[in-house]
């Protein structure tokens, strides 16, 4: 009785472990950010039979998304990825640095190994009722900012850094000055949510604060899903260049012996249907042609990149976000 | 169920009509309050669009998946912690020994640790940077972002829940009758099984409603662990939070309403099952097969 | 240590404890332990620095006082409550019995949505306290209201079945010998309550303290404001600081474990001063 009892656990969990482990098929797993969802279930959608047309496999890519920092340190601690499509480059840095994905894996795809590109807008209430259309429009005293926190959330890395460089681009714009406009801008901050959805509902379902800082691809989902009467988008005429990468994740694929499909999965991305399907999504496609087709659907604006402006991801983080770094600074007041 | 509670049929156990209907007041307007109008919003968030919407919102195949693990796992945390509970309750209320106060703190501690921290220690044990975590890998054996981390999490969270439940109760209850019986004759298993149980019935029923219902209804550390594999890894609560985040909130709180039911339907069972016992009153039966 | 030093006439002190201790040992204390070793790759000067600097200090006091706030709001309302169902008859009772376990089952990301909703200005509470300048939603105060909310069953639970099985005899007694209805509950019933009164309420305050998932919903998560202290370990957890996590999270660790200590020692006194255990 009591060695039973001792062990009954231990003999279950074993045979869940060899259950799960036992379900061996072509099955890709990307893990993937947040905003995502929808675009991932439409292209996996197309690869697949992309896929069986052109080798006859059969194919099936299953999904997961969650913040983009948490999903990397998912594939970190085991979580079984053959690709990862993240929202920075940073939180594909830190797998590269434990061997995970190679070490030039933003040489393996083009483009920086980002396939679609997106930029950080602004969501106000219909009617836009306190005039705003740049960023400086933010720090006026009594109004009422919504943005993620930088520190738990990727987009609200980008929305940070977007204002910084805003900032730092006007006449006379040096790192004091960026400083300070950062720092009346999270002055006007009322609720951090840890995610760019959550800060989304906050400002669109529970009606707190007159501008929401956005991806671009989320503001044109949330118009679309919570109603064009409702909102509207205002472009900024300068912010930054978002370049959501991508990669393989080397050692799983290695092991389960799926990197040529993961490879071809991410490869896909790059193709004119790929492309189609991200500015359908409303990410800004690479491939040019399909850039001049929806031309119309994106605003014209200057657009800075991290590494012109902060010198890449590595050195924003550890300027900015680390512990006491420069966010720290500011909101402790 | 009678009309009226034993204790209103007597003077010594009923307080003046004023006190009472004090008492009725505050706790029910509480109850209101913090309970009632947040569980109504749910279901007036659910029904939103309407009961077709609310179904279709249900059958969906990703949320009928994430019913069958979350029902998995807490068809294997509940029992695991029904036997500890009543284990750890019979050794520490029917013994003296020293130590007995720790044992009792650390049977608590699942409770204080942040659900955060529940998700983070199997982690950092069968992570693949974890202690155990290479082994598993290079037998292909996958414990955390899969099924046994999810109902792993799940027995940790739920843990003391049937324990805390009786022991206070058969502390309650003092040893004299399990002594009665014991010099009568009878066994360990006797004692327990004709003594004890009938005893704690409640309370041990109780602790399985509440062990149940947190098992199934656990967010925070089972998010850890998860994975978030659509279809394959999402547990009920983790499904609600990808519809919700999908800007479905209709059906976010359609399915989040589907948990709320199930401890509605689990509270009907025990009231019918308090109602039979109450019928047989002769038969001081034990409570096999309850839920 | 666990040696049974009296001798107990029952059977089964070996198996019930030895499982008991094996059991604890692979699910709680194996696990937890990792916590402990993650911290210990910090070095001292660090840890410190790491579990002091202000809005780690700012984010315990809220923690642990909207914790103690809560469970004692719960401590009282809930012995209203398990009185309400075990001793009257009202209509509803049925229902409001069965709902009282409602926030375990819901969970935790649903509460802090649909509470949010409740109590931010547009929602059916929000909008009452509005003009009389109350602001529940995203500020501390929205904290408290999900720590009650979330703790509630514990008191209500753990209070109901003792008070179920008290005789009335007891009461009755108490009566014939003269004594008025609140000497009989404050000498009788509350004295044979009260281990289960503070069982209800250290596991409600040890829970709300590490209560994540419904109270970044309706916080609002400033720092230095309301930031509570598990939203600081995910903070950390983001930027792939596994030790400065663990370091927070063994404070806390520690900091319930005494508290939990120190009231499980005073329920055992209070048992003890009321002789419902025989030693």
């Amino acid at each position: 009785m009591k060695i039973n009892l001792k062990t009954l656990p231990i003999v279950i969990l074993f045979s869940l472990g060899l259950i799960s482990a036992s379900a061996a098929q072509t099955v890709l797993l990307n893990v993937s950010y947040d905003p995502t969802r929808e675009l991932y279930q439409d292209y996996n959608k197309i690869f697949i039979e992309h896929w069986k047309k052109t080798t006859g496999e059969n194919l099936s890519v299953k999904q997961s998304h969650g913040g983009s920092g948490k999903q990397a340190r998912a594939v970190l601690d085991g979580l079984d990825a053959d690709v990862v499509t993240l929202a920075l480059a940073y939180d594909i840095d830190i797998l590269a640095e434990k061997n995970l994905v190679a070490k030039d894996w933003q040489k393996k795809f083009k483009d920086n190994a980002s396939p679609y590109t997106s930029t950080i807008v602004f969501l106000v209430r219909k009617g836009n009722p306190k005039g705003i259309k740049n960023w400086n429009d933010l720090i006026k005293a009594g109004t009422q900012v919504i943005t993620p926190n930088p520190k738990t959330s990727g987009g609200a890395r980008w929305n940070y850094l977007a204002a910084w460089a805003y900032a730092l681009k006007q006449p006379n714009g040096t790192a004091a000055t960026a400083k300070e406009f950062v720092k009346k801008l999270f002055a006007n901050v009322q609720v951090l949510d840890s995610g760019a959805r959550g800060a989304l509902t906050t400002f669109a379902e529970r009606g707190i604060g007159d501008v929401l800082i956005a991806w671009e691809n989320e503001a044109y989902l949330a118009v679309k899903e919570l109603g064009p009467d409702k909102f509207e988008i205002v472009t900024p005429a300068l912010s930054i260049l978002a370049e959501p990468p991508v990669a393989v994740v080397e050692k799983v694929s290695t092991r389960k012996n799926t990197k040529k499909v993961a490879t071809a999965y991410l490869e896909y991305l790059y193709s004119a249907e790929g492309q189609e399907i991200a500015a359908r999504h409303y990410y800004r496609p690479r491939n040019p042609k399909i850039a001049a087709k929806f031309a119309g659907q994106f605003a014209k604006l200057q657009l800075v990149t991290i590494d012109e402006v902060f010198g890449g991801w590595q050195q924003a983080q550890k300027t900015h976000f680390n512990d006491g770094g420069i966010f720290d600074q500011i909101i402790l007041k | 169920m009678s009309l009226t509670t034993r204790f209103e049929r007597s003077a010594a156990t009923s307080e003046p009509a004023l006190i009472k209907a004090l008492i009725l007041c505050l706790s029910l307007s509480f109850f209101g309050v913090f309970l009632l109008l947040p569980l109504l919003s749910v279901f007036t968030e659910a029904l939103h669009k309407g009961v077709i919407y609310y179904f279709n919102a249900i059958t969906e195949p990703d949320t009928w998946s994430a019913m069958q693990l979350t029902l998995l796992a807490a068809a294997i945390a509940v029992p695991l912690n029904l036997i500890f509970g009543v284990a750890a309750s019979w050794a520490i209320t029917k013994f003296d020994f020293v130590g007995k106060h720790l044992l009792i703190t650390l049977i608590d501690l699942p409770f204080s640790v942040s659900p955060v921290i529940a998700g983070l220690i199997f982690v950092l044990v069968f992570g693949a940077q974890g202690w155990f975590g290479s082994w598993f890998l290079d037998n292909d054996l996958q414990i955390i972002f899969a099924v046994p981390g999810i109902v792993l999490a799940t027995i940790f969270v739920t843990f003391p829940f049937v324990a805390r439940e009786l022991i206070p109760l058969m502390e309650a209850q003092g040893r004299e009758e399990e002594e009665a019986a014991a010099v009568l004759g009878a066994n360990g298993w006797q004692t327990f099984w004709y003594v004890t149980l009938p005893n704690i019935k409640w309370g041990l029923l109780y602790g399985v409603i509440l062990c149940n219902a947190r098992a199934m209804g656990e967010f925070g550390a089972v998010s850890v662990v998860s994975g978030h594999i659509r279809g394959y890894t999402n547990t009920i609560p983790l499904q609600v939070e990808i519809l919700y985040n999908e800007y479905n909130y209709v059906a976010a709180f359609a399915v989040a309403s589907l948990l709320a039911l199930l401890a509605l339907l689990t509270l009907i069972a025990k009231s019918y099952v308090e109602w039979r016992l109450k019928k047989e009153t002769n038969a001081p039966s034990a409570i096999e097969g309850t839920i | 240590m666990f040696t049974n030093n009296k001798n107990s006439i029952f059977p089964g002190f070996g198996l019930s404890l030895g499982y008991t201790l094996v059991y604890l040992s692979i699910i709680v204390l194996v696990p937890l332990s990792a916590v402990v070793l993650k911290t210990t790759s910090l070095s001292l000067p660090s840890f410190i620095a790491a579990v002091t600097t202000p809005r780690v200090l700012a984010s315990f006091q809220l923690s642990f006082g909207m914790a103690l706030l809560a469970g004692l709001i719960n401590l009282f309302f809930g012995l209203l409550l398990a009185w309400a169902l075990v001793r009257y008859t009202f209509f509803g009772k049925n229902v409001v019995d069965a709902l009282i376990d409602l926030p375990f089952a819901l969970p935790t990301a649903v509460t802090g949505i649909a509470l949010a909703a409740l109590y931010s200005k547009n929602g059916w509470i929000g909008k009452q306290l509005e003009p009389l300048g109350i602001n529940i939603a995203f500020t501390p105060w929205g904290i408290l209201v999900a720590l009650i909310f979330i703790g509630l069953p514990f008191v209500v639970r753990t209070v109901q079945p003792i008070l179920e099985e008290i005789e009335l005899e007891l009461e009755e007694a108490a009566a014939s010998l003269g004594a008025s209805r609140w000497q009989s509950f404050t000498k009788v019933v509350l004295p044979i309550l009260l281990p289960a009164l503070l069982t209800g309420f250290a596991l409600a305050f040890a829970r709300a303290v590490g209560e994540y998932g419904s109270v970044i919903f309706i916080a609002g998560n400033i720092p230095m404001v309301s930031e509570i202290t598990p939203l600081i370990i995910i903070t950390k957890l983001e930027q792939y600081d596994y030790a400065g996590a663990t370091a927070i999270a063994l404070v806390m660790l520690i900091i319930s474990l005494l508290l939990l200590l120190a009231i499980n020692g005073l329920q055992a006194w209070s048992a003890k001063q009321t002789g419902r255990t025989r030693q």
